[in-house]
């Protein structure tokens, strides 16, 4: 396998891109409109409501109790630093011992905040004692 | 045998294989065509697997050995009634599928799926075309597939979100909590073979491994590749960490309210998915196409082997409660990942 020349080598992700945008869109417009052609609406009002056992259907509020609030915060923090770890990657073998140590004291500070997270018990789920 | 050597980086690229607009546009197409029907038999392949590691025959009536089962799935996908329940927010539970269906498919473009091929002469219009073995050869193509798959994650997220049903909603909760934990996995577990091979392009992956099997990546990076497949077995949503639909605890997840062809979609998504991280894997840690004889047989095999360790670990194995996962992911396989991304480095420079 090699290489390629392209001009544009994004093109054939906007391809994909538009294809997609309009073929499972069509897909689902056009499976609607066969299954409601087939379909028995006179009961339409009881077939709406929503999968529970009993409740009435009321207007929910759409919330839920998070536990992994503070995982939610650590999570920016360290995919952004894997972000940044990845420039540093590729050119490992450019950047020598000047670029591993430094690397390496960047580690050392993540592990730190790692550490004082884990501690503090930010990566346990909340309600389990 | 002729040697070609190359003397000039001029005369190097003047070899390279042009790829115009239109063989860009015939792969997309392509890929769009084939790994749709791929990921449709993927099912029928996946029942049967799961049947006869339970001894049972799997789908057998419609058609020879079941294998008509497809058809008869999609045409009853095509007529069950669309319902979208009352108090929802309509254009996004209408969309939703779309989306995940979508991003797999355009993770897709830049992993390199079938080989390539000139379409020959006697064709009329398109006759000499090159067709690439990537619809784009991007260098940074790991990166962008990646993100894409990480993307479709939206779709299960507003999906659950869209419905006013409580279990929708804990299972968009768990969606979010599973890209939490995976995600932090994957960016370090790959970033071992990256250091090694010094790129993040497939093609030099691939041309990296291209002594046969003593050279491929695994060997090195054995803990990575480990790291890698648990990862990319949360990523896909497959059994250890299925927790966003499973029926006995959440009714169905974000797909509780989903009927018909919407609901469907859902699922072309995921083994399109299962496709792309089993493409992956077998390219970053197996050493891809090029191997001793069989050429691109090769890669059929080695996706062939990862998509049957999903349907394997299926079989095999319960699943997880989503504060395990965080647990697993976060205290175990982080620390493993930076402790192996520096033993590397280490290696490396000595």
């Amino acid at each position: 396998m090699t290489h390629v020349i392209t001009e544009h080598p994004y093109f054939g992700v906007f391809v994909l891109f538009a294809l997609t945008a309009v073929a499972f869109p069509a897909t689902l417009a056009a499976a609607r409109f066969i299954s409601r052609k087939l379909a028995k609406l006179d009961t339409e009002k009881l077939k709406l409501t929503i999968y529970e056992c009993g409740p009435e259907v009321t207007k929910q509020p759409n919330t839920i109790s998070a536990q992994f609030y503070l995982i939610a915060l650590l999570f920016i923090l360290f995919d952004v630093e894997i972000i940044f770890m990845f420039p540093w990657a590729i050119d490992f073998k450019l950047l020598g011992w000047f670029g591993f140590t430094e690397m390496i004291l960047f580690i050392l500070l993540l592990a730190i905040g790692f550490v004082y997270a884990w501690k503090k018990g930010a990566l346990e789920w909340h309600s389990i004692k | 045998m002729e040697i070609v050597t190359y003397t000039t980086v001029e005369t190097f690229v003047n070899h390279l294989p042009e790829v115009t607009w239109v063989g860009s546009l015939i792969k997309a197409v392509l890929i769009l065509a084939v790994i749709s029907a791929i990921a449709g038999f993927g099912t029928f392949i996946e029942r049967k697997v799961l049947a006869f590691m339970q001894r049972r025959l799997g789908p057998m009536h419609v058609g020879p050995y079941g294998l008509l089962q497809l058809a008869a799935d999609g045409i009853k996908l095509f007529t069950k009634e669309d319902i979208v329940p009352q108090n929802a927010n309509k254009l996004i539970f209408m969309i939703a599928p779309a989306i995940t269906a979508a991003t797999a498919f355009i993770a897709l473009s830049a992993v390199p799926v079938f080989p390539d091929f000139t379409i020959p002469k006697f064709i009329p219009v398109l006759g000499g075309t090159f067709v690439p073995s990537i619809a784009s050869d991007l260098n940074i193509g790991i990166l962008f597939v990646l993100g894409m798959m990480a993307a479709g994650l939206y779709g299960p997220l507003l999906a659950g979100m869209s419905q006013a049903n409580k279990w929708g909603i804990i299972g968009a909760a768990r969606t979010a909590i599973q890209f939490l934990s995976y995600e932090v996995v994957t960016g370090l577990s790959i970033l071992a073979p990256i250091m090694l091979v010094g790129s993040l392009s497939f093609v030099d992956f691939n041309n990296a491994q291209a002594g046969g099997i003593g050279s491929w990546l695994i060997w090195q990076q054995p803990v990575a590749f480990v790291l890698f497949l648990i990862a990319g077995f949360a990523e896909t949503n497959r059994t250890p960490f299925d927790l966003l639909e499973h029926e006995a605890e959440v009714v169905s997840g974000y797909a509780t309210e989903y009927s018909g062809m919407r609901w469907g979609m859902f699922f072309i998504g995921e083994y399109a998915n299962m496709i792309t991280i089993s493409v992956i894997a077998a390219i970053v840690f197996l050493g891809g196409y090029s191997e001793g004889g069989l050429g691109w047989l090769t890669i059929i095999l080695k996706v062939g082997f990862f998509f049957f360790l999903m349907l394997w670990v299926r079989a095999a194995w319960p699943h997880v409660r989503p504060d395990q996962l965080m647990w697993l992911c976060w205290k175990v396989l982080m620390p493993i990942a930076v402790i192996n991304v520096v033993i590397t480095g280490i290696v490396m420079m000595v």
